[in-house]
């Protein structure tokens, strides 16, 4: 399995399951790529024709160097240059939870993505339950190892909660991934054992 | 890092009739030009480097021995630099109606034999890239790996991805603008008016005359120097420290280090430049405006088939990063291969001449992995 680290969010990222679901030759848009990892490997095993935004100008140089096509912007902002459905795939991989306005951002890549590629950490993970339950502090775990002062975390939320927005907002769930230390399960229905015990879900959306 | 070393300018001239956007037909045109590197037997590994308002065609290395200062980019041109002679080569030519080399305004006219002054035709950017691809033809280039520059030199660059769609396989416009703001136009129409407002300009023909309008024309690059630095550069460049003195005069000599600075700009400036090609190469890059000339800027962009690489300075105002957005968003808007840099500087617009480290990963990054293995060897 190919696991790589993003140092910039602190949280581990399971890229192969996403590779897994993009179709050869696909056209994708990754916000928030980062240092361009997912964009390079999906380049190289699915020969998709990728783009990625990021906010980081540190980042952006990783990506170039990489020799991938990124824009150095803010999503936050919108994807006003991008037509309706204009990309097969537009990712968002551990990025919601730290926009400033997630409901926007999802509706801006609804809009330009015929299919929506979702991460995010579990925040109703079991782990993550229990230290706020016992130790009354801001849960820190693997995925979210920052303080409560300096987390890019802003916007966290748990499977239920991703659930109830799509339910709200019309989005129709395609396929739910929600992975744990030791298996994955999948599923397009909530199910709170998946809430209990994913640190990790990827969602297919579109609308 | 080494330098690419002595580097001699040559000449061509383009004898046939070149027709200008104006309708004018014009000739003969000599082009200054300097190369360095070695271009390929295919002729496809050459890399058009342009240059900005005021500068010429020596963009690297020395003209000899003594020279005392490198071309002016020379830290981005050399063995193992961003734009790496050992593997592209590097072309650079003196802008049409300029005065170092190229014909322009100070040429002689051989009908009449005497200086062509304001009866030089005004130009356009467009009209300075069709000139240059004549070189680029006549060296042999079969296509251009990239097409570069800052500032005006962005301009030329976008010109040429547009005009030659499949001859510029990618083009880099740092600090660039897709049509000048009525502000850098404001700027540009002061530096102008202080020429022709200067008595020795004498309706430009001042060339055999003892008294040349030095004044005006140090005036105007006083002007341009005040846009290419900000306010933060100019608080650390000279905050309000006064000039060899420890209090106020009470007189209007100079007294502050900023205007100092400012003077001495205008004074070295006159030595090297001629006024009437100030006029006219202030005029090109105030006419261009790719919206208005091709309707939008989508419909300029839209035969396009180069890879782009755009980079601005988030302190340059006066070619602002939301004007670099703006060609950006329209590229994505094509579903063109665009990146896009904004680089932190408190340097001002003159960053693309000052901030090299940045500059010199994000370029050679794009250029040796984004159109790697395009170059037919």
């Amino acid at each position: 399995m190919n696991s790589h680290y993003l140092k910039s969010k602190g949280l581990h990222v399971n890229y192969s399951l996403i590779s897994e679901m993009i179709d050869e030759g696909a056209k994708v848009l990754d916000l928030g790529c980062g240092d361009g990892y997912l964009l390079k490997l999906l380049k190289d095993t699915k020969n998709i024709k990728g783009n990625g935004i990021e906010i980081s100008q540190k980042e952006v140089i990783s990506c170039l160097e990489k020799g991938l096509s990124v824009i150095q912007g803010d999503i936050d902002e919108g994807l006003k240059q991008f037509g309706d459905k204009s990309y097969d795939y537009v990712i968002l991989n551990q990025t919601l939870q730290s926009a400033v306005n997630p409901d926007f951002v999802l509706e801006e890549m609804l809009r330009v993505g015929k299919k929506c590629i979702v991460s995010f950490p579990n925040f109703a993970y079991w782990r993550i339950r229990f230290y706020f339950f016992f130790t009354g502090n801001m849960p820190k775990s693997r995925v979210l190892p920052f303080e409560w002062y300096n987390t890019p975390n802003i916007h966290l939320l748990t499977i239920k909660d991703f659930f109830e927005f799509a339910d709200k907002h019309n989005i129709k769930i395609l396929q739910g991934i929600y992975t744990t230390r030791a298996n994955i399960r999948k599923g397009i229905q909530y199910n709170m054992f998946s809430n209990l015990l994913a640190e990790e879900a990827i969602f297919i959306i579109s609308k | 890092m080494s330098n690419v070393g002595i580097v001699q300018t040559q000449y061509y001239t383009i004898e046939d009739k070149i027709k200008l956007e104006s309708g004018v037909e014009f000739s003969p045109v000599t082009v200054a030009y300097e190369t360095c590197g070695k271009l390929n037997d295919a002729g496809d590994n050459a890399i058009l480097v342009i240059h900005a308002l005021t500068g010429d065609a020596h963009a690297a290395g020395y003209h000899n021995e003594n020279d005392k200062k490198p071309g002016w980019w020379d830290e981005l041109i050399g063995p193992d630099k961003a734009f790496d002679t050992n593997k592209y080569f590097i072309v650079c030519t003196n802008i049409f109606g300029g005065c170092s080399g190229t014909t322009g305004p100070s040429s002689i006219n051989p009908e009449t034999n005497k200086p062509y002054g304001i009866t030089f035709p005004v130009f356009t950017i467009e009209d300075t890239i069709k000139i240059q691809k004549k070189i680029l033809d006549y060296l042999g280039i079969n296509s251009l790996y990239s097409a570069a520059g800052g500032s005006m030199g962005g301009m030329q660059a976008m010109q040429f991805a547009i005009t030659y769609p499949d001859y510029v396989k990618s083009a880099i416009l740092i600090a660039t603008t897709s049509r000048l703001s009525p502000q850098a136009i404001a700027f540009n129409a002061v530096g102008r008016n202080s020429i022709i407002s200067d008595p020795a300009w004498n309706n430009g023909d001042y060339y055999d005359k003892e008294q040349k309008p030095d004044r005006g024309l140090s005036n105007a690059r006083m002007i341009g120097h005040i846009t290419y630095l900000c306010e933060e550069a100019m608080y650390n460049k000279f905050g309000r420290r006064l000039q060899d003195k420890d209090h106020y005069d009470f007189n209007f000599d100079i007294d502050f280090q900023v205007e100092s600075y400012l003077q001495h700009q205008g004074q070295i400036f006159v030595d090297r430049f001629d006024a009437n090609s100030y006029l006219y190469i202030t005029k090109a890059v105030d006419y261009f405006d790719l919206e208005s000339k091709y309707g939008s800027l989508q419909n300029a962009f839209k035969n396009t088939k180069a890879k782009f690489l755009v980079i601005s300075f988030d302190s340059d105002w006066l070619f602002p990063s939301s004007q670099a957005k703006e060609i950006v968003n329209t590229l994505m808007t094509l579903d063109k291969d665009v990146s896009f840099c904004e680089i932190k500087s408190s340097c001002g617009h003159d960053a693309f001449l000052l901030e090299y480290d940045l500059q010199s990963k994000i370029i050679s990054s794009f250029l040796n992995t984004h159109i790697q293995g395009e170059i037919n060897e």
